[in-house]
């Protein structure tokens, strides 16, 4: 499982976009966190880049790449190696180095500019939301037969989580306002790594104080300990359960 | 002759009446005793020390000052010092540790009905009530610094507590730790000035029925609820400066039923609301400056006349927030940060209104709980299509010129 690992990194960093990618993170990072005085606003915008970017590329660069080595990987299956063996070692040669990217271009100037807490649960989310996305890309990978559709599907899955579930529970706040629903939303929302991502960040910095302005149950909950670990933990989730079924699923494919 | 030797007499003898006479209170001396045999007019130097003596009443016009902080301690059990005659002046003393109790407003400095009272440049610490005020007239409090440390509103008391007074003067203090900095009840024609009131667990400032009073130059910072005033006319606040009252319940300042009054200069730093407006009328709110709040203004559609020209509106989540389509105020001349719109005559008005309430805080003043889709991509773009095409937000709250450039304030 090593040496197929180490065949993709390898891979990976001949074409060079991995490193293209850290650099784009790193420029954004650099100028941003210099751009405003306050830093706090430095990573909010920083968070922005990462709810919005960080998904979309992680996702379309994983699929396409699993779609272009997919005559590598039967090439290996050929071999008397297992096929789950296979598929998992495809999945951390191209999650590690993205999550690797997103830890050095963001990371390193967030904690050499403005070292914090937050600063810190920006990094474990943007690192989290990779392995989340790379992982929907594999199952996305698995599940479709063509290159054509399965880039189509990922598209679709990333505009979902970060726009048409926002939009699907805020119509669902709006029409069943009159009912007590805090406990429910905050239920839902973990159904979006996305929206688990925001509000687990936006908890540790001062605009946290905005959402819980109505006495909102999810600041009281999401704002604790208890929460943090909540989200952290549903986020895992979110890594695991994809991951798992695809593994499941390529087992049994018919290639 | 003697006539006149006579009415010399009597004139040498009003005098030396009239120019009164310095007595020392030696350290661990009893005021009280002293107080009674003094004559009315007298001064008493207290030497510095450790006086452990409390309920001390002052019933004649006598001025009291401390040499080096003498300190009085009420042991936490009782009242200190408690003034009930006309022109006494209290001047640097140190009182300390006075009562709790529910049936009696316990309070370091108790002024009762009297005119003319100066307390100066006095350290009142750990009191349930520092400076309390009942039914006076023309009084001063300056220079102190009224501290303590309450953890909670029901077991605490108020800095300067001012019931049903006239032409108060408080300047110059420092207020903190107790439950209001400054508290006012049917207190008139009063100024306050140049105070610094922080970390109050409810209020920095607090008034209620308190007519035709002057705020200025005072700062009101990190007091858990910021400042409250309610059903009030003639109200002018001046040079303040509220910052950080951040908190899930917080306002720079709140106003309630407010008339006919001035916001004018004042500076609105780091707070969860700057302002927040109900049936409130005719305030001029000018050449104030909002930065870094969350939301600078919260106008209730009940409010109505009232102009706001002239603010700079700079770091807000929020610029103005109300809660409904009615808006009766005039919005004109100030400064936006989020304000797109071009000016083509370069004369420093923007040429297109700006629209201050964006649709997702319409929709959060309806729905709280949407407050859950925080800066997520939907809400900006909720945001930026309302920008283009107004169809939910209250197209009467605008501002038709808008500055492109920042007010110097």
């Amino acid at each position: 499982m090593k040496t197929i690992i180490k065949y993709v990194l390898l891979d990976l960093f001949r074409n060079k976009v991995i490193m293209v990618y850290t650099l784009i993170l790193a420029i954004l990072a650099i100028s941003v966190l210099n751009l405003d005085d306050n830093a706090s606003k430095g990573l909010l915008s920083l968070l922005n880049v990462t709810l919005l970017f960080v998904p979309i590329i992680t996702i379309l660069f994983s699929t396409i790449y699993f779609f272009n080595s997919i005559e590598f990987i039967e090439l290996l299956l050929s071999q008397p190696i297992k096929r789950s063996k296979v598929v998992l070692a495809e999945y951390y040669g191209v999650a590690l180095p993205l999550a690797a990217a997103y830890g050095i271009g963001i990371g390193v100037p967030l904690l050499l500019l403005a070292p914090s807490t937050a600063a810190v649960t920006l990094l474990i989310t943007g690192i989290l939301l990779t392995l989340i996305f790379s992982s929907l890309a594999l199952l996305i990978f698995v599940k479709s037969k063509d290159k054509t559709k399965g880039i189509g599907v990922a598209i679709i899955t990333v505009l979902f989580f970060t726009l048409l579930f926002d939009g699907m529970l805020l119509a669902f706040i709006y029409s069943f306002s009159d009912y007590p629903i805090d406990s429910a939303v905050v239920g839902i929302i973990a159904f979006n790594p996305v929206d688990l991502a925001r509000v687990l960040m936006l908890l540790q910095l001062d605009v946290a104080v905005l959402m819980g302005y109505s006495g909102a149950l999810f600041k009281k909950f999401l704002g604790s300990a208890t929460g943090s670990v909540f989200s952290i933990a549903c986020l895992l989730f979110w890594v695991v359960v994809p991951l798992l079924l695809s593994v499941r699923i390529f087992n049994k494919k018919d290639l | 002759m003697l006539r006149t030797v006579i009415i010399l007499l009597l004139l040498a003898s009003f005098i030396s009446d009239a120019d009164s006479t310095t007595i020392r209170l030696n350290a661990g001396g009893s005021l009280q005793a002293m107080l009674d045999r003094t004559p009315a007019g007298d001064t008493i130097l207290i030497s510095k020390g450790f006086y452990k003596q409390n309920s001390i009443i002052v019933r004649k016009p006598i001025t009291l000052i401390g040499e080096g902080f003498p300190v009085f301690d009420g042991a936490k059990k009782n009242e200190v010092i408690i003034v009930t005659a006309n022109n006494v002046r209290l001047i640097g003393l140190h009182i300390q540790n006075t009562g709790r109790s529910s049936m009696v407003d316990m309070a370091g400095i108790k002024l009762q009905n009297v005119t003319n009272v100066l307390v100066k440049n006095c350290r009142i610490l750990n009191t349930t009530y520092g400076v309390y005020l009942q039914n006076c007239n023309k009084c001063i409090v300056e220079g102190s610094t009224i501290k303590a440390y309450a953890k909670d509103e029901l077991q605490s008391g108020n800095a300067v507590h001012a019931w049903k007074c006239n032409n108060l003067l408080i300047k110059g203090n420092m207020l903190s730790g107790h439950r209001d900095g400054i508290y006012f009840e049917f207190v008139t024609g009063s100024l306050i000035e140049k105070n610094v009131s922080f970390g109050n667990i409810r209020y920095g400032l607090h008034f209620m029925f308190s007519h035709n009073d002057t705020y200025k130059g005072n700062v009101f910072e990190n007091n858990g609820a910021g400042v409250a005033v309610m059903y009030t006319k003639g109200v002018i606040m001046q040079n303040n400066t509220f910052y950080h009252n951040w908190g899930d319940a917080a306002y720079g300042i709140l106003l309630k039923d407010i008339s006919d009054s001035k916001i004018e200069h004042n500076k609105f730093d780091k707070n969860t609301v700057g302002i927040y407006m109900e049936g409130s009328s005719r305030i001029h709110v000018a050449n104030n400056e909002f930065t870094n709040n969350g939301w600078a203004m919260r106008i209730q559609a009940s409010c109505d006349g009232n102009v706001f020209e002239r603010n700079n509106f700079v770091g807000s989540s929020f610029d103005v927030a109300t809660n409904g389509t009615m808006m009766l105020n005039t919005f004109k001349d100030n400064y936006w940060d989020k304000y797109d719109g071009y000016d083509l005559d370069r004369d420093g008005i923007g040429d297109v209104p700006y629209y201050p309430v964006s649709i997702y805080s319409v929709i959060t003043e309806k729905i709280p709980t949407a407050m859950i889709l925080y800066r997520s991509f939907l809400t900006d773009m909720m945001d930026q299509v309302e920008k283009v095409m107004p169809s939910v937000t209250p197209d009467m709250l605008k501002d038709d010129s808008p500055r492109t450039k920042k007010w110097k304030l």
